[in-house]
């Protein structure tokens, strides 16, 4: 038998309990464009995540404003729902704007 | 050939000393730090730094040209000089200890650097009040770095807070000599070279008080300080730690001089 399970079996209550949670960054590279995913890190709570994410992810002078949410708080799509969720829309070309034949006269679309 | 010159290298050499000397101690903790992400935060202050360090070590040597014909490169006077010669304030050469002794360090350091550097952005010397302008924002964030740390150790659990008022108590006699003048701080200051020292001690003081009081931590109250009578690491008289750590870092241009890469 595996000391790890025997440990874990001996503290049943948050193992991680110790470790600070985990946090996702984003940030905004310019103003106008959008927060962008960059990375996760490590942080007790929300003001040391963000300035963690200072230190980790801007160091070149990648941002003008940066975004932090608990990894934990993030609910993602079920790679297994991948074909009912994403398939339907790729026999539907109509939904792109370029389906529909514009006349010469509009310009700069 | 300014009037002030010789003060200015002596003063330049103390500002680009401290900032070189706590640069290197900061970089030690790379590899080291308790977190990854602190890892990271603690070698961006230290290389902020070192950038201050070159720009003011690089000045240096250029009035040190201006009174002697010929002046050292910025990296002749962090590489080739023995620990007798080095101007750094005794504070930044103490060990790292453990990561309360390296904050509290910090803490007293960054506090008394932002004011000072605030009042040398205000110079009649353009140059110096250039290098301390850029210099201010990143001092900044050092203030509030290592200010937020100490709140967070001091009152955290019981062992932190222990080991936070340790390193505030151990530390605080090496804090006398950041604002005692001699007579190269008075001689700029009458100048408009520099701050007066006083000032800026009363409102480091009151900074580091506040920063105490919301660490739960108790302001001590010694008044005994470490570099008194002018014979501190401003005059180059340091504590044994500064020759190891110079060991470590001159020791590859000592072997191999000019090695470069």
């Amino acid at each position: 038998m595996s000391k790890t399970a025997v440990q874990s079996a001996a503290m049943p209550a948050a193992p991680h309990e110790a470790e600070w949670p985990l946090w996702e960054v984003f940030i905004r590279s310019q103003h106008g464009l959008a927060h962008k995913h960059v990375g996760s890190l490590h942080a007790p709570d929300a003001p040391l995540a963000i300035r963690n994410a200072r230190d980790v992810y801007t160091r070149r002078n990648e941002g003008v404003s940066i975004w932090v949410v608990r990894s934990a708080d993030v609910h993602a799509s079920a790679p297994g729902d991948r074909e009912p969720l994403f398939d339907p829309a790729n026999d539907k070309v109509y939904r792109h704007p370029t389906f529909f034949p514009m006349p010469d006269e509009v310009k700069h679309l | 050939m300014s009037a002030h010159d010789e003060p200015l290298l002596e003063c330049l050499l103390r500002l680009g000393d401290t900032d070189l000397v706590l640069a290197q101690r900061l970089g030690a903790w790379i590899g080291h730090g308790p977190v990854l992400e602190e890892d990271i935060a603690l070698a961006n202050v230290g290389l902020d730094l070192l950038g201050q360090a070159r720009l003011w070590l690089g000045y240096a040597g250029e009035v040190e040209a201006r009174l002697a014909g010929r002046g050292r490169s910025e990296d002749e006077l962090a590489f080739l000089r023995d620990a007798p010669a080095f101007r750094n304030v005794q504070l930044v050469e103490q060990p790292n200890g453990d990561y309360a002794a390296t904050m509290a360090r910090q803490l007293y350091f960054d506090h008394a650097h932002l004011l000072l550097l605030q009042g040398l952005a205000r110079s009649c010397d353009e140059r110096v009040a250039a290098i301390a302008a850029k210099g201010v924002k990143e001092a900044q964030y050092h203030v509030e770095r290592s200010s937020d740390w100490v709140v967070r150790l001091g009152d955290g659990t019981d062992e932190s807070h222990a080991r936070m008022q340790r390193a505030i108590d151990d530390l605080w006699p090496y804090t006398g000599e950041l604002f005692a003048a001699d007579a190269v701080d008075v001689a700029l200051s009458d100048a408009g070279v520099t701050p007066a020292l006083a000032p800026i001690e009363a409102a480091w003081h009151e900074a580091i008080g506040a920063v105490l009081d919301e660490a739960t931590l108790i302001r001590p109250s010694g008044t005994w300080m470490h570099g008194r009578g002018h014979r501190g690491g401003k005059q180059g008289v340091h504590t044994e730690h500064l020759g190891h750590l110079l060991a470590e870092m001159q020791f590859l241009q000592r072997a191999y001089p000019g090695a470069s890469w």
